[in-house]
């Protein structure tokens, strides 16, 4: 699904990745843990081909297509929808308005047709009950005036609406209390099947106590360290992550 | 995303830039007391109407062109304006639609406005004005039936004197100011609306104003009354062709409401607005005042102006009727190098007033645009109520927008409320619903949308969908 080899990328002029390889099957389930200031915002922001973000070296393949290549809407339109950290808002645009012209410019880029209203109506209906949310969010501007967890659902609410191929979570646990947590988790579990691959960026393991990840990764001064099963999140979790820094610079 | 793509995206050609080749009677350049004859008796007019004129005139004279305005323009020549232009016909003005110039119909078709097919498929009465005569009513019959007079300000002048001599001038004054005394003194045409007690009108009532004649300035002449209880809706739209010299356009319009009547004027302005170094646009400079003269009255002023190379208008509300309610909404998109002073004036002086502003400013590419608003509460005026909320959205980074609002209060009852943003419109934004796969033109096209919903929303539904095209078209542009 996913393949990044050897990639090194710079903000500014300053080199923050240097040398990631990483390799996502359909299915799987990968964390991507670390601490502060080791490049996983950055690795997101290149995965989802934000401005500002500089690809030196090495190479990403998703799905079978160069992804550098690709412009930001044409990895959506692939399959690679990214849950923001901090989704913003935009007053005047109905929630509703943005889901729909969102699937259908994605249908569109399939071949396929605006889908009809009825269906588009019954699936927003089953998805937003699901994420526990209430059906006047869909009339509200999006994210305007949301809460930090409301926001938060609405990124899953889209990923369940969309059925990305890939879906990659930016700190989709921060600013979140314990049962929007569960909310959130329960929704991305949902996600989960055998044909679609999910990619969990996290500072804190504990959203791994509810998702349980395939494959973890940790990610330390712009490479990746130390992967293992979802044991060594729990490690991370009692030992810090400087046992990590120790150990990779021995 | 770099500030340069953003103002490929807002960058376009104008669409409508034609010049329909028609034989017109012209007047040479300049202003005196022998053109404003020349008019006068063009148009049938008796004496009384010539004396208006004259008198307009003789204070235009003495007066200077406002500089208050935060606009750049050289000064205008107004001798070297040509002050009367009327495409040829036959003897008289045609009878219906197949009498009128082919050439003229085809200019319509350009501009997208099929005029038997709109009229027809909206039950719209279309007064079109090509240059300075009306050529074409519609639906006259319909509204003759309801007792609404709905025709050329010419016309009014001719058959209806007593309605003209009783309402003209009285909400705009002929000294009112600098470009509504010239305009007084040389308006060759404009609508007339007489809407008589208790009658709601059948239909809504629109006019396309196109300049089209080379140096001709336009001079419109609107007036609109509505007697008690009775109530119209007005659309006005806008559009010129391509021209190498600036086009002074001084409109005015006057709007009557008595007791309890509704009038409700919505605008959408897409005239030329000049080419990227802002050559050859459409200078606007209108005075449009709605007078809520009965009590419980109320006026509604919407637009969106997207046109023009310098914009000077601020439709007002004097709230003179007890209980009276004056609304203002505004959506200005400039761009290129468009310049814009606009706003609103809401004066109250009744009783229990109600007013309401939304002022929505787009700027993009080198435009620079202003809201000027005033509110103005007079000592009698007890329970006063405003609300102002003035928000600019800002595309790219060599653009600016400016709030002036003004508020004079002598009554202490009142309650004035005012709220301004102003916003870029931001990559992270874009970034957002591209990254839900949204290409970025209609990223941006939604993101302006949304930003103008509130006005939007309160356009009548014909024009509201134009609205959002005509944004559209205006943000048009190159992407990637």
């Amino acid at each position: 699904m996913l393949e990044i080899k050897n990639l090194h990328a710079t903000v500014e002029g300053n080199e923050i990745l240097k040398g990631v390889n990483l390799t996502i099957n359909p299915g799987e389930v990968h964390a991507i843990m670390g601490p502060n200031g080791a490049g996983k915002s950055t690795l997101s922001a290149v995965l989802a081909g934000r401005d500002g973000y500089e690809v030196s070296e090495g190479t990403i393949t998703f799905d079978g297509k160069d992804l550098l290549e690709l412009e930001v809407e044409e990895r959506a339109q692939a399959g690679l929808l990214m849950g923001f950290q901090y989704p913003v808002e935009i007053p005047g645009v109905k929630n509703i308005y943005l889901l729909k012209a969102a699937l259908n410019a994605q249908r569109e880029a399939r071949g396929e047709g605006d889908i009809p209203a009825p269906e588009f109506m019954k699936l927003v209906k089953e998805q937003i009950a699901f994420m526990k949310m209430d059906p006047s969010f869909l009339q509200r501007a999006v994210n305007e005036g949301f809460s930090g967890g409301e926001k938060k659902r609405n990124e899953i609410l889209q990923m369940l609406i969309l059925q990305p191929k890939l879906a990659l979570l930016d700190e989709i646990d921060s600013g979140l209390d314990i049962d929007a947590m569960k909310v959130v988790a329960e929704g991305i579990n949902s996600l989960r099947n055998s044909q679609r691959s999910i990619l969990l960026v996290t500072h804190y393991q504990r959203l791994l106590d509810y998702i349980t990840p395939d494959h973890v990764h940790v990610l330390v001064d712009g490479r990746i360290v130390k992967s293992g099963d979802k044991s060594l999140a729990h490690e991370l979790e009692a030992r810090g992550y400087e046992w990590i820094l120790e150990e990779s610079a021995a | 995303m770099a500030t340069e793509e953003m103002e490929q995206l807002v960058r376009r050609e104008y669409k409508q830039g034609f010049v329909t080749d028609i034989e017109s009677e012209t007047v040479p350049p300049g202003l005196d007391e022998d053109v404003i004859a020349f008019i006068s008796q063009k148009k049938g007019e008796p004496q009384w109407m010539l004396e208006w004129r004259l008198d307009a005139y003789h204070q235009w004279l003495k007066m200077t062109s406002p500089d208050w305005a935060h606009l750049n323009y050289p000064p205008i020549d107004y001798q070297a304006i040509s002050y009367f232009s009327a495409p040829k016909s036959k003897d008289d003005a045609p009878k219906s639609l197949d009498e009128v110039d082919p050439k003229l119909l085809e200019t319509y078709e350009k501009l997208g406005i099929p005029l038997h097919e709109r009229a027809a498929l909206a039950g719209v009465a279309v007064d079109a004005v090509f240059d300075s005569v009306s050529v074409t009513t519609t639906f006259k019959d319909k509204l003759h039936e309801a007792g609404v007079i709905f025709c050329s300000i010419s016309e009014a002048i001719r058959e209806h004197p007593e309605l003209v001599k009783k309402y003209l001038g009285t909400v705009v004054p002929k000294g009112d100011n600098y470009f509504a005394a010239l305009n007084s003194a040389v308006f060759t045409d404009g609508s007339f609306v007489y809407v008589p007690e208790g009658v709601e009108c059948p239909m809504e009532l629109s006019t396309y104003f196109r300049i089209n004649a080379a140096n001709t300035g336009q001079f419109e002449r609107t007036l609109i009354i509505c007697e008690k209880q009775a109530q119209v809706s007005y659309l006005e739209g806008c559009t010129a062709p391509m021209r190498d010299e600036n086009q002074l356009h001084a409109a005015v319009v006057e709007l009557v409401a008595l007791e309890d009547a509704y009038i409700k004027y919505s605008t959408v302005q897409n005239w030329y607005p000049g080419d990227e170094d802002g050559k050859g646009g459409i200078y606007n400079f209108v005075t449009k005042r709605g007078d809520c003269r009965g009590d419980r009255s109320k006026i509604t002023w919407t637009q969106v102006e997207t046109g023009s190379a310098i914009t000077w208008k601020y439709p007002s509300c004097l709230l003179r009727g007890d209980g009276s309610v004056g609304e203002f909404y505004s959506v200005a998109v400039t761009n290129g190098r468009q310049q814009a002073d606009t706003g609103t004036k809401m004066i109250h002086i009744g009783k229990d007033t109600k007013s309401t502003i939304v002022a929505k400013g787009i700027a993009a590419g080198k435009s620079d645009q202003a809201y000027r608003g005033l509110v103005k509460i007079m000592p009698r005026a007890k329970n006063a109520r405003n609300f102002t909320q003035c928000d600019s959205l800002l595309i790219g980074d060599r653009c600016g927008a400016h709030t002036f609002p003004y508020q004079e209060i002598s009554n202490s009852s009142a309650m004035v409320e005012h709220e301004a943003t102003t916003s870029k419109i931001g990559d992270d934004q874009l970034f957002y619903c591209r990254q839900r796969g949204i290409d970025e033109e209609d990223a941006v096209n939604m993101i302006v949308n949304g930003f103008c919903k509130d006005v939007f929303q309160e356009l009548p539904m014909e024009f509201a969908v134009e609205a959002e095209a005509l944004l559209s078209v205006t943000l048009e542009g190159s992407v990637g």
